[in-house]
């Protein structure tokens, strides 16, 4: 753990409306290019965790965030943070699939639109590269101004992470990205994480400590709302060093 | 006799009796209809949208004046009624959500469904024609609007509110103003719903005699100004069909049938729009 973090949170403190005391003093380092795996049974917080890095807790009223998360040197959680900036930089893909009700590349504009991209070829042009970034511009070429609806389950789940990639964020934010796919999708989908990490850093929250071992190159293991243990994936995998985690990832409870 | 022979014969009864109340309202309905119909379609002709009234008594003549005058007005308080009620609805669907204030503005529009629409008429007439001194096509309008607006409210609200979170989060996520959200993601997902609470709201009003009575009156004349009296096909159906001329007679049948299937078309596309949506 030599260089500098991409994120590092400090003594993070998150508080849901009604005082409900969801994270507790979280200390978590972001390696940037690595894909970084939060585990941990349900209602750990580790959804939690994942939605302050792009502030989505802001959208609700009443909740609170107490201690510091450092983006690229620059505390996210300062009230002073412009929002629409860090999500277009930080982005993210939930569990289910979230097309909007709009053409393919529509959805994959939309970001681009946003941002204030006006000229039609920059748009294209930047639509037919995050769609070839997400493996889905073979099988969306054709039917480009067809409804987002028409995909399957799986094409829309990459539809959506091409819409996250064309605004070219630093980092991608995924929760449960595939609990809601069939096997082959999830495997499309897992691939892709791979060739993703070689130019932005990402945060995978799951359920299925498989996908974790899969993918990650870190992982955190988080429960009743504490980080328990956090390593490489490797080491966590095969020799933690905290008893509670070698009994969740053998399947004694959780 | 057993209970469960005492149960049988109660359910026959109740089914008996719910099915000849359905079946009661549904002669009525069937009578008025194809009363107005057939009348009605005997008496419609050419002249009667091409040509003016003729002098009270004088065979011929037509309706332009009453068939302009409701497009006016049925126009007009559309474009008054529909923005406010979709900005209404999206107030309490979005911004106001779970607030005291919307909840209150929501109980409101509730009763103001249900407020007699010859209140409003004198409502109107109180704030508008009385100080301006004359009965008014934009009267008649903003009459009409304030009966249609309740309805878009809550149609827009109940539409947007069916429009998952889920989708409002993904924009936001992408970096998106709360307004873009709702103008370019959930307006979207909302349209088709929203579209018919607009046509059924029209197909409301566009029947509606009683506000236009004290506030755009009547013109015998063909006018398109707004500024002064208004003739419409419901206050002509009125006023013919207690006239004391037979063709007058006549002529309130065919815009009775007119009105109707102006009414009736409004409603089945609604309707129709619905079942194409969530088919």
């Amino acid at each position: 753990m030599s260089d500098q973090p991409e994120i590092a949170v400090t003594n993070l403190n998150f508080y849901y409306a009604g005082n409900v005391h969801a994270l507790k003093n979280i200390n978590l380092p972001i390696r940037k290019n690595a894909i970084t795996a939060l585990i941990g049974p349900s209602g750990c917080g580790k959804t939690t965790l994942l939605r302050c890095f792009n502030r989505m807790h802001d959208l609700y009223p009443k909740n609170r965030y107490e201690g510091e998360i450092h983006f690229q040197g620059k505390n996210i959680l300062a009230p002073d943070t412009d929002l629409i900036d860090l999500r277009s930089r930080i982005g993210m893909v939930f569990q289910k699939p979230t097309p909007f009700p709009m053409s393919v590349f529509d959805n994959v504009a939309y970001g681009l639109k946003l941002k204030g991209v006006k000229k039609r070829s920059d748009i294209s042009e930047k639509v037919e590269k995050a769609l070839h970034h997400a493996a889905l511009w073979n099988e969306v070429k054709d039917k480009l101004n067809s409804s987002a609806y028409d995909l399957s389950g799986g094409q829309q789940q990459r539809l959506v992470i091409a819409r996250a990639l064309a605004v070219n964020p630093e980092a991608l934010l995924f929760d449960e990205p595939t609990s809601a796919l069939d096997p082959i999708s999830t495997a499309k989908i897992e691939e892709l994480t791979q060739t993703l990490k070689k130019e932005i850093t990402i945060i995978v929250v799951t359920h299925n400590m498989q996908q974790a071992a899969r993918i990650s190159d870190w992982t955190g293991f988080l429960m009743l709302g504490e980080m328990i243990e956090f390593d490489e994936t490797q080491k966590m995998f095969t020799t933690p060093s905290v008893k509670l985690t070698e009994d969740y990832i053998t399947g004694r409870f959780g | 006799m057993t209970i469960v022979q005492r149960r049988k014969i109660r359910g026959v009864m109740a089914m008996t009796l719910s099915a000849l109340a359905a079946l009661f309202g549904l002669f009525w309905l069937g009578f008025i209809l194809g009363d107005v119909l057939v009348k009605g379609f005997s008496a419609l002709n050419l002249d009667l949208f091409f040509n003016d009234p003729a002098p009270a008594g004088d065979e011929g003549g037509g309706l332009k004046n009453a068939f302009v005058g409701q497009l006016l007005i049925t126009l007009f308080a559309t474009l008054i009624g529909v923005p406010i009620g979709i900005l209404g609805g999206t107030f309490l669907a979005e911004y106001g959500k779970g607030r005291t204030i919307s909840r209150i503005i929501g109980v409101l529009a509730d009763i103001m469904v249900s407020v007699p629409s010859i209140v409003i008429g004198t409502f109107v007439y109180a704030l508008m024609v009385k100080p301006l001194g004359h009965f008014s096509g934009w009267a008649g309008a903003i009459a009409l609007a304030i009966i249609m607006i309740p309805v878009v409210v809550r149609t827009t609200e109940d539409m947007l509110s069916m429009v998952p979170w889920s989708q409002r989060e993904a924009a936001f996520a992408l970096g998106a103003p709360y307004y873009k959200v709702i103008t370019q993601v959930v307006y979207r997902g909302a349209a088709s719903g929203i579209l018919t609470g607009i046509i059924l709201s029209i197909a409301r009003v566009a029947g509606e005699t009683a506000p236009l009575l004290f506030t755009s009156f009547n013109n015998a004349y063909y006018s398109v100004n707004m500024n002064e009296p208004v003739s419409s096909l419901t206050v002509t159906i009125f006023q013919y069909a207690m006239g004391p001329y037979d063709n007058w007679h006549a002529q309130a049948w065919a815009a009775a049938f007119v009105i109707t299937v102006f009414v009736l078309a409004l409603t089945i596309a609604g309707r129709l729009v619905i079942k194409w949506r969530y088919r």
